[in-house]
């Protein structure tokens, strides 16, 4: 179980040497760019907006409920939503719903093409696969910290628009509470894990599409431990990461 | 010509190829038959280097492709063309997107050289007002035709076919048979076939190499096939009552 497990990792670690092998044209590789681009970036904006808006909303509901001694400040809302939302919310409980929506998209594209053959296609022809279908993935996903910077600033929108048109807060608290202690090491903490989440994000179930075996019933598996797999490294990472730039 | 010379394959405890030579001929179809399990397919994925052999050799034309280095093996690969069982056509393109894809990955061809050599193939197949359609539009047969052209469309030396009949009606499978045998001639190239079809066989069966348990059993044409004393190969190829009459009808004649 246990050699498995670590020759899997090997194996993960030895396809990201293979994506940077014998690189694909860049007349076709453009095409390639731009598609990856529109499907997981423009294709993750609406439910990331939706999303983020909603919750942001939820947290700062939540925290004016919880809020029942008068001695703490109003404030308190905005700024525990801005903490929220920036930290943890927008960074890493988006990216875990990203291992959902692209992380089985990948894995399911590229599994059908493992199955079609439409992979031993490609290398028959002498395309280096690997290179040709991940790498443009990884490439746009370097776009993917512009959605989290999307779904900070609609969680903070949304924190502002239920705090105050629901009546638990005025608007200049609310202001005033994402304004206070703000430090900015916290986005630059942000985007770097959101940078890292990007990798895995595209990497990751790109490994357990492409080498998967089996037919359609195995693609629905394939994407199911991708999911699984990518939350638990992002969540994991996530400790790590914040362990290393946060504690002092 | 693709020589191969004892070429041995093993998954496991499991011996599939063990110790084939033979040699495919250029300008000719040749054709690897044989049952389920016999190693016809690993016997291919091993010729298109997609399994290594344990030992043994293939070479291309002179080229030993266990000695040809990373990048010779990719060059040498650019002169394969494949038609895969299922076509493997890359379903998110049209048709002239998958033909005209070899041409843009490996030539420098501008576009106006490329569309110009598309139209030319998928006229060659037999496949004229397709161009836009994507493969989940067109029927299995069409499906095969563009795979051919695919193949074919960046001029390669070597053409093989895995099941290139499979699924496909009679009248379709003999149009793509003959389709394969006219391109092999017109472009005097090296085409290896595997394939179950006994019709296939008898058409187009110009070297047929029979295997059994990943063993040469026979080797021939389709001539000498009706004529054989060899058991395996009577039993396979002659298995429906059908080919056991027209078997008895030829050697009748020939009598």
């Amino acid at each position: 179980m246990l050699i498995r497990y670590l020759s899997q990792i090997g194996r993960y670690f030895l396809m990201w040497k293979e994506i940077f092998n014998k690189p694909t044209k860049w007349s076709v590789m453009k095409g390639l760019l731009l598609k990856e681009i529109d499907d997981l970036i423009i294709g993750s904006l609406g439910i990331v907006a939706f999303i983020s808006f909603f919750v942001g909303g939820v947290v700062a509901i939540q925290t004016a409920l919880n809020l029942t001694n008068p001695l703490i400040p109003k404030y308190l809302i905005g700024f525990a939503t801005r903490q929220s939302v920036i930290l943890e919310f927008a960074p890493t409980f988006i990216s875990i719903i990203m291992a959902g929506k692209m992380g089985s998209f990948i894995t399911s594209s590229i599994g059908t093409m493992r199955v079609t053959e439409q992979i031993d296609a490609l290398e028959v022809m002498g395309v280096n696969s690997l290179n040709y279908l991940v790498f443009p993935k990884l490439i746009a996903l370097l776009l993917y910290p512009f959605v989290i910077g999307i779904a900070m600033f609609l969680g903070i929108l949304g924190g502002w628009m239920a705090g105050v048109y629901g009546g638990f807060t005025s608007s200049d608290e609310f202001i005033n509470g994402l304004q206070i202690d703000f430090i900015p090491f916290h986005i630059a903490y942000a985007f770097i894990k959101t940078f890292v989440f990007a990798l895995l994000l595209a990497t990751i179930p790109s490994f357990h599409g492409y080498y998967m075996k089996g037919g359609a019933l195995e693609v629905g598996k394939a994407s199911t431990v991708a999911f699984v797999w990518t939350s638990v490294t992002i969540i994991l990472i996530n400790y790590i990461l914040t362990q290393l730039l946060l504690s002092k | 010509m693709i020589e191969i010379k004892n070429l041995e394959k093993s998954f496991g405890d499991s011996k599939v190829l063990k110790g084939i030579s033979t040699v495919f001929e250029t300008g000719k179809t040749n054709l690897i038959i044989g049952q389920s399990g016999s190693g016809k397919t690993v016997l291919l994925k091993s010729l298109l280097g997609i399994h290594a052999p344990d030992s043994g050799q293939i070479i291309f034309d002179g080229r030993v492709y266990s000695d040809l280095t990373p990048d010779e093996k990719r060059a040498l690969r650019t002169e394969i063309g494949m038609v895969f069982q299922g076509s493997a056509l890359f379903d998110s393109m049209t048709v002239a997107q998958n033909v005209a894809f070899p041409l843009k990955m490996f030539t420098k061809n501008n576009r106006s050289e490329t569309n110009d050599r598309v139209d030319f193939v998928l006229k060659r197949v037999n496949l004229i007002d397709a161009h836009h359609k994507l493969p989940s539009e067109i029927s299995g047969g069409m499906q095969k035709r563009v795979a051919i052209a695919r193949a074919i469309v960046n001029h390669p030396k070597y053409l093989f076919c895995d099941e290139p009949n499979s699924g496909l009606d009679p009248n379709t499978s003999t149009i793509i048979d003959n389709l394969i045998k006219e391109i092999t001639e017109e472009y005097d190239i090296t085409t290896v076939i595997n394939t179950h079809d006994m019709n296939s066989v008898m058409e187009i069966g110009e070297n047929i190499l029979f295997l059994k348990n990943g063993l040469k059993a026979w080797q021939g044409n389709k001539e000498e096939i009706f004529i054989t004393d060899n058991e395996a190969v009577v039993d396979f190829v002659y298995s429906s009552n059908l080919f056991k009459k027209v078997r008895e009808a030829y050697l009748k004649d020939l009598k």
